[in-house]
């Protein structure tokens, strides 16, 4: 997600899963859906039946998503942007791109700061010491106007479209042959294929999951493939748009919510420590437009803000203590889970609560993480299941060999309900905030999770009203009315999470006529002031429980379009609309590119259409406003300024872990040079001398991550750990088919049953053969299904240097009979 | 007369009899299928979404019990919802074994408390749970809280407890647990939306 809002303004799927059927063309690269996620899958299938789509799938492993593939291309782990770069060097050099879109509606005409460059895998501002980049050099020309310095023409040298060309013009077919192992021929045939889509009337959408996201340099694999996007002019458009495939099913929703480190609600932000007072905060938040004319929706930014203060702390949160400002925790920097388990294993964090979480099987390097655990005073566990982590402490012979003696933490298991026993709303991946009922009771004594953070809540609240302690103040002033305040409810939270009205709002246009009275739900986010009279606890979500009630629960599925625009099912993130930048769907007079695939269009005095127009309702086409509201600029960036770590065009890095050593591109730079990595992790990390062979991971079509392992039936489909290699390796390493195989990393190993099969293939990369181990991850101590080693025994502690999610797709291994 | 199953089942909920719909002339497969129907016709059908991937799938759930006061649910079935426009009624093999994740053996059933250096589980009630944790937060809060940092400006923030939240619980949950750690001056928070 960390790519796609630099890029298009907003980090979430851009289109959804029903609309897949409207595509010309899907290109699954980064994901499997066909195992993973099968039912969104289904929409290929109609895609290609009654769409005639052409389905296209490059991966290491010939997965069922490539068996029933059009066309199938292998490709080596981890180098997914020098395959995507060398796509965007073919699109340019064969002038197959859509013209117009790219001009109007992406930052390929703005003019670059003088002092940018890229030389010897390095963009200009690099700091190896600090391993980051001064990223002041990457940005617009700006005028004396206050606005980006544009040339329509495309002529000067310094625009963003000539330095992506001249950036890629070094990812030859040749290139992207010998780094990916892909063969030449079927590299270009994909370049072909989906270079048809330049066309306005024809569209690809690009599917992708963990494939994409865990890498070091995951964030800009995403990157990579919204440029190519662009280029050809599919985002916006119903069939097309990059799709991020969330994993668990509120993933989404989480994230929305803000429950990271560093953010809050609704892709606010924390505050850094540097800021100290709130108005500088506020205005650093709140961009001024880079082009003239342009919405630059976060330019509202306080209005959100504040609102959520006010729904936070209620009368607490005045304008005179600048809306609680001091309640906010101020960042030293990002406390994310490899950071946080660094800390741990240094013996810096004293309490940990997991809430439906499974660390020691989730994060990458077992032995690090059961160290960490080790370490800590006290451990909170909140689950609907007996998990790994929650026995960290317990001996489990080969498979988690630990002294409980020595190990001193206290740990408490809570249990919780599960979807089943509970009301309440998921987001999944299309953004749809979907309600859902309570079926059962949870089984004994377990509670839902708002009951028991309440339960702790509510006796910390007493302890400090009694006992007073280290700043008090918020605590206390917590907004918590709930009827039962033990059993907050999930309407209440529902509608205070939506926001309400805490004064009469008047019509901005005529200050007679109330719009809202005091009190009423908010029914669209457009209502929210920055003047403390209306509370919304998630800005993005307002519009989701109004006066009218609970717009989640929503089941009308009439599709009137055709193109599967369901508005009247559950509602969607933002104000219900379910194809994201569809202004850009039509052209810049406001007519569809492809009037096959209508959604919205200008009639002449407003936006109308099938789906809520992602845009100002009223703005005619020749006011000039751009289809990416969210960006003070109005256009989407092929050009990223500053808001990746590694560069503002990606560039292809090496995974820490490398079966080549090198890098073909810049032998100086092998890896990330912007990734963090601790200092006992680099010693952890392997060399191919040792560990020749790319590995893996992977899921399974009978399998959830390490939950199903608990089912029976799932257990009974999937019984039994195995790793996956094929014919050629096997043959070299003497090793059956069905015998017992140990694989080895630096950090340790696993025994499991081997499937040798022909989906993996040896790939010739810069003159080297690499085979590929793959690693489903299912198994574990824990469960019904028979007992096996988690696979993250063997992963690397190093993530992606923008989001810190770990590179669990390629690592090095060796592999022998057990 | 055409009737597919669910229109058969509002049928039967209306209130006709297996021997009347013999009566109205139904074929005899029909006729032969109502063992089962009558199974879930007794139940309680409550739509819920499938909590593993983010096709979030619509779901039919049917607990046995009328919803009557001391009568406990029992869900005995979970089948696609075929009114959902994205799965129009299928599952995957991960959903379609989701009734022996609500029934699994590994569900946990109460709350438990294991001691430093213990090898094993001891029961205790909710009441002492809720207690002894606040107690361990507030003491480590206190003890680690940083108003100030170095620079003299005003932080409060606390590190020395961390948060892992459930990207499968609902938003409800996510967000009071945002409400709360927060307001604890909480910053190592992050749930699986980093894995
Ligand atoms: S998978 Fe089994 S149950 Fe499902 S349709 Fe095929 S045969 Fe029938
Ligand atoms: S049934 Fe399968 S495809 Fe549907 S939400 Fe569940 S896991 Fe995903």
């Amino acid at each position: 997600m960390a790519s796609l809002a630099p890029t298009f303004g907003r980090g979430a799927m851009t289109n959804h899963w029903v609309d897949i059927k409207n595509a010309n063309l899907v290109l699954i690269m980064g994901g499997n859906a066909a195992e993973a996620h099968p039912c969104g899958f289904k929409w290929v299938t109609e895609a290609k039946a009654h769409n005639k789509a052409k389905l296209v799938v490059v991966d290491p492993r010939f997965n069922r998503s490539a068996a029933v593939a059009d066309y199938y291309a292998p490709i080596r782990t981890g180098t997914d942007i020098a395959f995507l770069g060398g796509l965007i060097n073919y699109l340019l050099a064969h002038d197959k791109i859509q013209h117009e879109y790219v001009k109007k509606y992406t930052n390929a005409t703005f003019l670059i700061n003088g002092d940018y460059q890229f030389e010897e895998g390095l963009f200009s501002g690099y700091d190896a010491a600090k391993r980051s980049y001064d990223k002041s050099t990457w940005s617009y020309v700006i005028g004396a106007d206050g606005f980006a310095e544009v040339d329509e023409t495309l002529a000067n040298p310094r625009c963003a479209f000539n330095l992506m060309k001249q950036h890629y013009a070094r990812y030859t077919p040749d290139v992207v042959s010998n780094i990916c192992g892909t063969p030449k021929e079927q590299f270009l045939k994909v370049c072909e294929m989906i270079a048809e889509t330049s066309a306005p009337n024809k569209t690809m959408t690009i599917m992708y999951a963990l494939g994409w996201t865990q890498h070091s340099v995951g964030s800009q694999m995403i990157r990579t493939a919204a440029m190519v996007q662009l280029l050809l002019g599919n985002v916006g458009m119903a069939g097309g748009g990059v799709n991020a495939l969330r994993g668990h099913s509120n993933i989404q929703g989480l994230t929305d919510l803000g429950l990271l480190s560093n953010m809050l609600p609704g892709y606010l932000t924390l505050p850094g420590e540097k800021e100290t007072d709130y108005p500088t905060f506020i205005e650093k938040r709140t961009p001024k437009a880079l082009r003239p004319g342009q919405l630059n929706y976060w330019q509202n930014y306080p209005k959100f803000h504040v609102s959520l203060m006010k729904a936070w702390f209620g009368d607490a949160a005045t304008q005179e203590n600048n809306w609680a400002y001091d309640y906010l925790p101020k960042l030293d920097k990002v406390h994310d889970v490899l950071q946080v388990f660094e800390d741990m294993h240094n013996g810096k964090m004293n309490g940990y609560f997991c809430q439906g979480f499974n660390p020691l099987a989730a994060f990458p390097n077992k032995a690090k993480i059961g160290g960490a655990l080790a370490k800590l005073k006290y451990l909170v566990i909140i689950d609907p299941l007996a998990t790994e982590t929650s026995e960290f402490w317990k001996n489990f012979g080969e498979y988690n060999d630990v002294d409980s003696s020595r190990i001193q933490t206290e740990v408490f298991r809570l249990p919780s309900s599960c979807f089943a026993e509970e009301d309440g709303a998921l987001v999944n991946s299309s953004r749809w905030m979907q309600w859902h009922w309570k079926g059962a009771e949870p089984p004994g004594e377990a509670k839902g999770d708002p009951e028991i953070m309440a339960g702790i809540f509510s006796r910390l609240r007493d302890m400090y009203k009694k006992e007073g302690g280290a700043f008090p103040d918020p605590v206390l002033n917590l907004t918590w009315n709930y009827a039962i305040p033990d059993l907050p409810g999930p309407e209440e939270l529902a509608r205070e999470y939506n926001g309400k009205a805490l004064a009469d709002i008047a019509d901005p246009k005529d200050a007679t006529k109330v719009l809202v009275k005091a009190g009423q739900q908010l029914d669209s986010f457009a209502l929210l002031q920055d003047n403390g009279s209306t509370a919304s606890g998630c800005w993005i979500f307002t519009g989701a429980w109004t006066e009218k009630g609970n717009m989640m629960a929503r089941r009308d599925n009439a599709d009137p379009s055709g193109l599967g625009e369901t508005l009247g099912w559950a509602f969607a993130w933002p104000a219900n609309r379910r194809i994201l930048y569809n202004r850009a769907s039509c052209d810049p007079a406001g007519k569809p590119w492809d009037p096959k695939r209508s959604i919205i269009h200008w009639n002449g005095s407003k936006w109308v259409g099938f789906d809520v127009p992602d845009f100002k309702p009223d703005s005619a086409p020749d006011q000039g406003m751009e289809p990416f509201i969210m960006q003070p600029e109005g256009v989407a960036r092929l050009f990223a300024l500053d808001k990746m770590v590694e560069g503002p065009f990606p560039e292809h890095y090496e995974p820490f872990e490398t079966p080549i050593g090198t890098n073909p591109l810049h032998p100086k730079v092998v890896s990330n040079p912007a990734a963090r990595v601790f200092k006992g992790d680099l010693e952890q990390f392997g060399t191919a001398k040792d560990f020749p062979y790319a590995g893996t991971t992977y899921r399974l079509t009978e399998h959830f991550h390490y939950w199903t392992k608990h089912a029976v039936i799932n257990s009974v489909l999937q019984p039994q750990q195995f790793v996956e290699l094929g014919e050629e390796l096997a043959k070299e390493k003497g090793i059956a088919n069905g015998s017992m195989v140990t694989v080895r990393s630096n950090r340790g190993h696993i025994k499991a049953v081997a499937v040798v099969t022909k989906r993996l293939k040896a790939l010739t990369v810069n003159g080297k053969t690499v085979h590929t181990v793959g690693i489903p991850i299912h198994w574990g101590f824990k469960g019904v299904a028979k007992n096996g080693y988690l696979a993250n025994t063997l992963t690397p502690y190093v993530g992606d240097a923008n989001t810190q999610t770990p590179e669990f797709k390629s690592f090095l291994v060796d592999i022998e009979k057990a | 007369m055409q009737v597919n199953r669910r229109q058969f089942f509002k049928i039967c909920a209306a209130g006709m009899g297996g021997s009347s719909l013999a009566v109205m002339g139904f074929s005899p497969a029909v006729a032969l299928a109502e063992v089962r129907e009558f199974k879930l016709l007794r139940s309680t059908e409550t739509r819920n979404t499938c909590p593993y991937c983010s096709v979030s799938c619509g779901l039919l759930m049917y607990s046995l019990g009328d919803k009557a006061k001391n009568a406990k649910l029992n869900i005995i079935h979970i089948e696609g919802d075929p009114d959902h426009p994205v799965n129009r009624g299928t599952l995957c093999p991960k959903g379609a074994g989701l009734l022996d994740f609500v029934h699994s053996p590994n569900r946990l059933q109460f709350p438990e408390y294991r001691a430093a250096g213990s090898t094993e589980w001891k029961r205790i009630s909710w009441n002492d749970a809720f207690s002894r944790i606040a107690r361990l937060v507030k003491d480590d809060r206190d003890k680690n809280f940083i108003a100030k940092n170095a620079e003299g400006a005003t932080v409060n923030r606390w590190l020395t407890t961390g948060f892992l939240a459930a990207s499968a619980s609902s938003n409800e949950s996510g967000y009071l647990t945002h409400k709360v750690v927060r307001s604890l001056g909480m910053l190592a928070f992050d749930n699986q939306a980093r894995v």
